[in-house]
């Protein structure tokens, strides 16, 4: 679907991405995981044919990214990070102007809107301007949107930022269901739940290079320890208190509010804490995250 | 002229779109037929009753609001095509971010450019068959030539929206439209609009010469008064040899700047 070899994209004197190899399936949910600035949109405007890569290779769905860019676009569907709906129009014409850019008949067009709102739970809207929808049906209205011309790939560039919870659990539900139909996703977040819950497979971008990739699962077991034990001590700098449990864990990780103990069996890494005379005010064992994935691989936590 | 990368010869989509959605601010559309109406009552049917007749550079005399309303024609062109290509183009660009979904699908640049500079064209189609029949009834169109008259401020509307467009693309804030005003209205004023070419210094007569208004208001006037000679060639080509910069100047900015 998707083949990035060595791509590179430069403004000027900065480097935003930085020589990436990536290659999306047909059919799966691929994810760029990173921090804001990693070069996850970067990304994502060069797979979808507006930003002429620097160097390297890019190939969509067989064509090359930088002579057939049109040809590209027309069967992509594109949901950018900030909603660019049309607010001079309708719910349902901005489905139609769009599905129009594509050339679809105008007899098409208003077939495909129909169906589009009730996929997006806005037939009751269809009539109403833009402007008064709320976050969450902005953004279900760009994907339906993206839809309108049955793209074989659909872009989402962090997809549920700035929603509310239930809001989010919506799109997802939305997006499984185009997942089950075989649209194939590739999606850029900067949270780790929603690459768990959605991805397939995933990168991981960092300062505009990939520093792993795989399925969230085994990104885990590459990157971290089966368990972690979270220790919260009654201080302002928890930097003195991580010596003091050295050698209980594999590895330690020092946050400004907590420790965080890299461990096969987090019980044990407890009682050995308690057994150093240590008294946290909170001790949780958990299983490891993708957000440990990546705190090990770059340093940094995810969330900024 | 179908390369892919700049366009997808899809830009009458765009004015669909631009249609429908003018259809919920028509009384902003309607009002741009009034502007010109008044001047033509103020300065032509008003003022000209004080000024009486005009001689023109041949030595024929016409009356004031005879003399007046093809340049009315053609400045209303210019006003009506630099408001749609700068304020409207500028909202689209910066704040409503119009371009950015369209971009994403297979339209390119040069679509938006045409389409843009269209839509600014047919607006002003309506006003100038408006404005004529207007003037046919204030007794200021004199010969069948005059029908022309819409064509050719269709051209002058083409020229200037293009340009208006391409200066949009370097526009930062709303203030910088200031500069436009500050290119317009001594145009509007002083492009042999309201006093024959003969009446102006010599030395400055070659400066009126030199803008583009000059040009669309010689055409009109021209085509109106029904002195049709090749002399209207060089109008012609002058302004459509803008047009055709401004609008590959637009499409490359519209490149340069969505396209990074």
């Amino acid at each position: 679907m998707i083949r990035a070899e060595g791509l590179v994209k430069t403004f000027g004197d900065f480097t935003a991405v930085d020589g990436i190899d990536v290659e999306v399936r047909p059919g799966e949910a691929f994810g760029f995981l990173g921090p804001n600035g990693a070069g996850k949109s970067s990304t994502m405007r060069m797979i979808g044919c507006v930003s002429p890569p620097s160097a390297g290779t890019l190939e969509i769905l067989g064509m090359d990214a930088r002579t057939q860019g049109a040809q590209i676009r027309a069967r992509l569907g594109v949901v950018p990070q900030k909603d660019t709906l049309d607010e001079e129009l309708t719910v349902e014409e901005n489905i139609w102007v769009y599905g129009r850019y594509f050339g679809l008949s105008r007899r098409l067009v208003r077939e495909r809107a129909e169906e589009l709102l009730d996929f997006a739970q806005l037939t009751g809207r269809a009539k109403s301007v833009v402007e008064p929808l709320s976050g969450g049906m902005k953004r279900r209205l760009t994907i339906a949107r993206a839809l309108v011309n049955s793209p074989s790939v659909l872009l989402l560039d962090e997809p549920t930022t700035g929603l509310d919870p239930q809001a989010r659990h919506v799109l997802w539900d939305r997006l499984f269901r185009l997942k089950r139909e075989g649209v194939t996703l590739v999606l850029t977040t900067h949270y780790m739940d929603e690459a768990e819950q959605l991805c397939d497979r995933l990168v991981v971008m960092d300062q505009g290079r990939v520093v792993a990739e795989g399925s969230p699962r085994s990104l885990i077991e590459q990157h971290s320890t089966r368990e972690v034990l979270e220790l919260r001590f009654d201080v302002a700098d928890h930097q003195p208190v991580a010596e003091k449990v050295h050698g209980v864990a594999e590895r330690v990780e020092v946050l400004p509010d907590r420790l965080l103990l890299y461990t096969a069996d987090g019980e044990s890494a407890q009682a050995e804490v308690t057994r150093r005379g240590l008294d946290p005010l909170s001790a949780l064992v958990r299983r490891s995250t993708l957000e440990d994935v990546f705190l090990h691989l770059t340093g940094r936590t995810l969330v900024d | 002229m179908t390369d892919g990368r700049v366009g997808a010869g899809r830009a009458g989509m765009l004015v669909e779109r631009n249609y429908r959605s003018s259809r919920r601010t028509w009384p902003v559309i309607v009002s741009g037929f009034f502007e010109p109406v008044f001047f033509l009552f103020a300065m032509g049917v008003g003022i000209g009753t004080l000024v009486g007749d005009v001689e023109l550079a041949d030595g024929t005399a016409v009356p004031y609001v005879v003399f007046v309303a093809p340049a009315l024609l053609a400045a209303s062109a210019m006003n009506g095509a630099v408001f749609d290509s700068t304020i409207n183009v500028f909202f689209k660009l910066k704040y409503a971010r119009l371009y950015d979904s369209v971009l994403a699908t297979p339209l390119g640049p040069r679509d938006v450019a045409v389409a843009e500079i269209g839509w600014a064209l047919l607006r002003g189609v309506v006003y100038s068959t408006a404005f004529l029949l207007v003037a046919a009834l204030a007794g200021a169109v004199t010969s069948p030539w005059a029908l022309l008259a819409v064509p050719a401020a269709t051209l002058i509307g083409w020229a200037f929206a293009s340009l208006g467009m391409a200066a949009t693309t370097y526009m930062r804030t709303w203030a910088d439209f200031d500069y436009v005003n500050l290119a317009i209205l001594p145009m509007f004023l002083f492009s042999a609009t309201f006093f024959p070419l003969q009446t102006y210094p010599p030395a400055l007569q070659g400066v009126v010469q030199a803008t583009p208004l000059y040009h669309g208001v010689a055409m009109v006037r021209e085509l109106m008064l029904g002195r049709v000679g090749p002399g209207l060639l060089v109008h012609v080509a002058v302004l459509a040899a803008l047009g055709v910069l401004g609008t590959w100047w637009t499409a490359r900015r519209i490149e340069g700047l969505l396209l990074r």
